[in-house]
């Protein structure tokens, strides 16, 4: 087991894993709130990045749906402590279970059908949008008008039920997205990780071997969904409000993607180094724009529709793949 | 000539004087530094909801000089673009008070708000919510939140007590009305809330159908058809403008000219409306947060945007900016203080009666909300609003039953 | 409810149908024959419906007559952006191209929002408010020309695609790749063209939808998904399936608001969509293929 999650890192590679994750324990000693609620941000989206990279990532199941195991998990958490009084913690296994059921059913559906590549991506729309507007009518949840979490005063932490300084969550987060780095690294190199890449590159010669294609994928998606909708949990908690146009939107489905895309889908450090870029260049757009007058509504947007286009077209395989070899960092990743 | 110089002069010499009492501290109180009192206006600048949000700045314009005209301290605006998501709305309020701003206000869309309120309560940072109608956002506790706006049931009970009065002018009510609203936050609320609050004004007609439908969609004939064979002889509406303009030509098409149509809520009286649909926009009546136009400073307010923004109507949008504003300037006034926390205690205890929204004026209950607010019942005429209830705020005469579509040139 | 109301709201649903099909058909001759899942297709029909809103108001040309005209625009814009873009990426896998398709619909959808603001913008043509009275049937004036629009040019593009060398040479293209190479025919160009073509499509039919809804930048990803949702329904490679798709998708919409909640009307159009792909993914008049 330890040599499955941990053996096989160059030293360079430890020295960077290790001299990052210090540098950010440490940062909130000298980083202003506005930068810890961005790093929130960024965490978070790596979280999410990773979970998403699983399905589509490692096993070649592209989802672009995502955003309704996140709403899934947000609300049913959210749900158990409005009405019910019940700690997100205990809510998040109802939450995981919730998702992953849904995950669950939407892979077979799919699979025992025979629904794949563009098919399945819109499959995964349509689920979505099939919840976004089923909690809109569902009123138990707040329907359209959303679900508001009582909010208490911060004068103290509490971790158990999630409320707290902006510091807790930013530990939480980190340790999230640790953790599911931590995760992922372990799926991959294992043997279920190599009979995704094998389905990934090409599926009927991996089922020709032998491989349960079935199966696999099955698990790939139900892991992929338990873990978003924990990302979904948390994500409640953090803003106390819920509302089935801005969870579940389509818009949020790309926001989660767009990290690992630019980052290097179905690498590992790819998630989190493309939601680090994204966020980055996201707020540093907003600084240049104001700067130089151009603070048109929209004009950010351009910018960074420009920079994706550019990324797409000149780095196809992510931003992390040609920096990793600028930092030295020899790793035997599958490559596409 | 000679007029405009004199009157230079004596602004100048205002100004002048209101400086010198100042500084000579006769008033016991001292202004900070001289440095004025930093306001961070979080609007959604773009995004969905950026014209709303660029309407809302209008009233900001507005207030800077309109502020000073009333004898109210310099205040430093800062803007800040919430990009009409909750998101950006939270990191954006950290931002800025994080670079030095001590009050707060904004944000036009509840969920915004309800992000914007956490961070303000947390950091101990006034925040002044200009628009938000979600009632629970003023029942967490919070010791930082004011929200000088009416909230979904508030402006519920105020239209319905309109009505009457209207009904009661016109000498004929209908018995039947059929409602439409659109399925987001505020008409949803709205709905419930009718659900309510509608038993208790004895009305004199039933709502014998409800109509829920997507905001977003573009095409709304399916459900006026709906709405028409209710064969209901009032039309309610909860909607937004896009809504408004669509639903109206469907009832044009559909040859279907309603008693009246009451919407509650916005849409149906802002100006792309009345552009748009021209002869066809007038008669709609919308109950909802307004301004008393017999009131002094309204019409300063009024006459300040025909001078900065000619053609453009005042609305909703530029008095409930201007009032946050208005209560920001005035807490800094009596206390002298930029301290985020003395400001919040001196907001607490505001008393304005020289203000734009109808009323007693504006003032805080414990929870931060100001519920002594009144909504208006305002009709879209000749390309304007005129207002036809309360009696005490009015100008004119409410037409009801409205001039049927297919009888007007 | 009476009868006549279900006739009203069918005959509006299967108009509003027709030109929601030649939207898709836009999108079937692109996905069928190149196999790119076009993500910035609804936005494309955004630009043509704001060029006819310019055209409009600024000249008083009236959308219909000008729907040769914006096709033509929408077919360079197509045909270069095949050209030019979307062919350095046919070999790389699915997930890439449709990225790129975000992100050119992200630049088209705020460029449209940075110059024309967020506002709905519409046309008011003089007949914009007329109807036509047959006995209890009330029909809206501007969807019965358009739907009748629609038809019209479906028609010359199902001609197109059955008598004209091009068209068949593109429809061997779609039928079978490496047969259409080993003829040698030029794929590349015929590729562009085929995006041309379905940009045309696209614009044609935003030309027609502008007289009866209003144009904002956010209307691109609804649309989208709509053409999406009725190319498969209808059936990939099946141009007359999509006029189909989009008819039924019209008309379930529609009946579905009449009888039940009209905001959750949408969800039967998902709903048929997920009963589609499960038991018949080839689409109602689809081959089955792939």
């Amino acid at each position: 087991m330890r040599a499955l999650l941990f053996g096989g890192i160059p030293a360079r590679g430890w020295t960077l894993l290790l001299g990052s994750a210090l540098a950010l324990l440490l940062l909130p000693l000298v980083a202003s709130d506005y930068l810890l609620t961005v790093l929130i941000l960024i965490f978070y989206f790596a979280f999410v990045g990773q979970a998403w990279n699983i399905m589509t990532g490692f096993a070649g199941q592209l989802s672009l749906g995502h955003a309704l195991y996140v709403g899934l998990g947000a609300y049913a958490a959210s749900a158990l402590y409005v009405h019910f009084g019940i700690g997100p913690w205990i809510g998040m296994l109802a939450a995981v279970v919730l998702s992953a059921l849904v995950g669950a059913a939407l892979g077979f559906l799919a699979f025992r059908f025979g629904v794949g590549g563009v098919y399945f991506a819109i499959l995964t729309i349509a689920f979505a949008e099939f919840a976004r507007i089923g909690f809109d009518h569902l009123s138990w949840v707040g329907g359209s008008s959303g679900l508001f979490l009582p909010v208490a005063q911060f004068s103290r932490n509490e971790l158990w039920h999630l409320r707290g300084h902006p510091l807790m969550f930013y530990y939480l987060m980190l340790a999230l997205a640790a953790l599911a780095l931590i995760v992922c690294r372990g799926l991959l190199r294992s043997r279920l990780g190599f009979y995704w890449q094998a389905i990934r590159e090409d599926e009927p010669a991996a089922r020709a071997l032998g491989i349960d294609t079935f199966r696999c994928k099955m698990i790939a998606v139900v892991i992929s969904a338990a873990m978003t909708s924990v990302g979904g949990v948390v994500f409640a908690f953090y803003y106390n409000n819920l509302f089935p146009e801005q969870v579940f939107s389509i818009a949020r489905s790309i926001e989660i993607i767009l990290g690992p895309f630019i980052g290097g889908v179905g690498t590992l450090i790819g998630p989190i180094a493309g939601a680090f870029l994204i966020t980055g260049v996201s707020e540093g757009l907003i600084e240049l724009l104001t700067g130089v007058g151009l603070a048109v509504p929209g004009a950010k947007q351009v910018f960074y529709g420009i920079c994706l286009l550019a990324v797409i077209v000149l780095m196809p395989n992510g931003v992390w793949p040609p920096l990793a070899a600028a930092l030295g960092l020899k790793r035997g990743k599958p490559r596409r | 000539m000679s007029s405009i110089h004199i009157r230079i002069n004596r602004r100048r010499f205002l100004q002048g004087a209101s400086a010198a009492v100042v500084s000579a501290g006769s008033l016991g109180r001292a202004f900070a530094q001289g440095a004025a009192l930093k306001v961070g206006v979080l609007l959604p600048r773009s995004g969905y909801q950026a014209g709303i949000g660029q309407d809302c700045q209008r009233g900001v314009d507005l207030a800077t000089g309109l502020l000073k005209e009333l004898g109210y301290p310099n205040l430093q605006i800062v803007n800040g673009d919430t990009e009409s998501n909750v998101d950006t709305a939270r990191a954006q309020a950290e931002k800025l008070i994080g670079e030095g701003a001590q009050l707060l206000v904004g944000a036009f869309d509840s969920g915004q708000s309800s992000a914007i309120a956490q961070v303000a309560e947390q950091k101990g940072v006034p925040f002044v919510i200009n628009i938000a109608a979600a009632p629970p956002i003023t029942e967490q506790g919070y010791k930082f939140v004011f929200r000088n706006f009416p909230t979904a049931p508030m402006i519920l009970g105020d239209a319905f007590a309109n009505q009457k009065e209207i009904f009661e002018a016109a000498g004929t009510a209908p018995k039947t009305a059929v409602m439409m609203h659109a399925n987001d936050t505020f008409g949803t609320a709205m709905q419930q809330g009718i659900g309510a609050v509608m038993p208790k004004f004895n009305m004199p007609y039933k709502i014998v159908e409800t109509i829920a439908y997507d905001p977003t969609a573009r095409d709304l004939s399916v459900e006026v058809t709906k709405a028409k064979a209710a064969g209901a002889e009032l039309l309610v509406m909860v909607s937004r403008l896009n809504d408004a303009i669509l639903i109206t030509r469907e009832l044009v098409k559909q040859r279907w000219t309603p008693q009246g149509i009451f919407s509650m809520g916005p849409g149906w009286y802002e100006d792309q409306y009345l552009k748009t649909l021209g002869k066809l926009a007038d008669g709609p009546i919308s109950f909802a947060p307004w301004y008393d136009p017999n009131k002094k400073v309204a019409k300063m307010l009024e006459a300040a945007l025909a001078k900065k923004y000619p053609g453009i109507n005042l609305n909703t949008n530029h008095v409930y900016t201007f009032e946050a504003l208005l209560v920001a300037a005035d807490a800094y006034k009596r206390t002298g203080s930029n301290d985020p926390k003395t400001l919040a205690e001196a907001i607490r205890t505001t008393n304005i009666t020289d203000n734009v929204s109808p009323g007693p004026g504006i003032s805080f209950n414990a929870k931060g909300q100001n519920d002594k607010l009144k909504d208006s019942a305002f009709q879209n005429r000749g390309g304007k609003c005129v207002v036809v209830a309360p009696k005490e705020a009015a100008n004119a005469k409410a037409e009801f039953p409205m001039k049927p579509y297919n009888q007007r040139a | 409810m009476p009868l006549d109301i279900y006739l009203n709201v069918i005959v509006s649903g299967v108009l509003t149908g027709l030109v929601y099909g030649l939207m898709a058909l836009g999108l079937s001759v692109i996905f069928g024959v190149i196999r790119v899942v076009n993500f910035a297709h609804g936005e494309m029909m955004a630009v043509a419906m704001y060029i006819a809103v310019v055209l409009f108001s600024s000249f008083g040309l009236d959308p219909l007559l000008m729907m040769v005209p914006i096709a033509i625009v929408l077919f360079a814009f197509g045909y270069l952006l095949q050209a030019r873009l979307i062919n350095l990426f046919i070999d790389r896998p699915e997930h890439t191209q449709f990225m790129l398709l975000v992100a050119v619909a992200i630049i088209i959808v705020n460029t449209l929002l940075m110059i024309f603001g967020p506002d709905a913008q519409s046309v008011q043509t003089s007949y914009a408010y007329d109807s036509f009275q047959v006995g209890p049937l009330i029909v809206d004036a501007t969807k019965a020309y358009a739907g009748i629009a629609a038809v019209a040019v479906s028609a010359a593009l199902f001609a197109f695609f059955r008598f004209a060398p091009i068209g068949q040479a593109i429809r061997a293209c779609a039928d079978n790749h490496t047969g259409a190479l080993v003829v040698g025919l030029n794929v590349n160009r015929l590729y562009a063209l085929t995006f041309g073509i379905g940009a045309a499509c696209v614009g044609a039919a935003g030309a027609m939808i502008v007289l009866f809804i209003d144009v904002t930048p956010a209307l691109g990803p609804a649309y989208t998904l709509l053409a999406f949702v009725i190319v498969i329904t209808g059936g990939l490679g099946s141009m007359p399936g999509a006029l189909l798709g989009g008819v039924l998708i019209g008309v379930t919409e529609a009946v579905a608001g009449l009888l039940f909640s009209p905001s959750a009307k949408s969800m039967f159009s998902f709903a048929l969509l997920v009963l589609v792909l499960l038991f018949r993914p080839q689409g109602l008049l689809g081959t089955a293929q792939r």
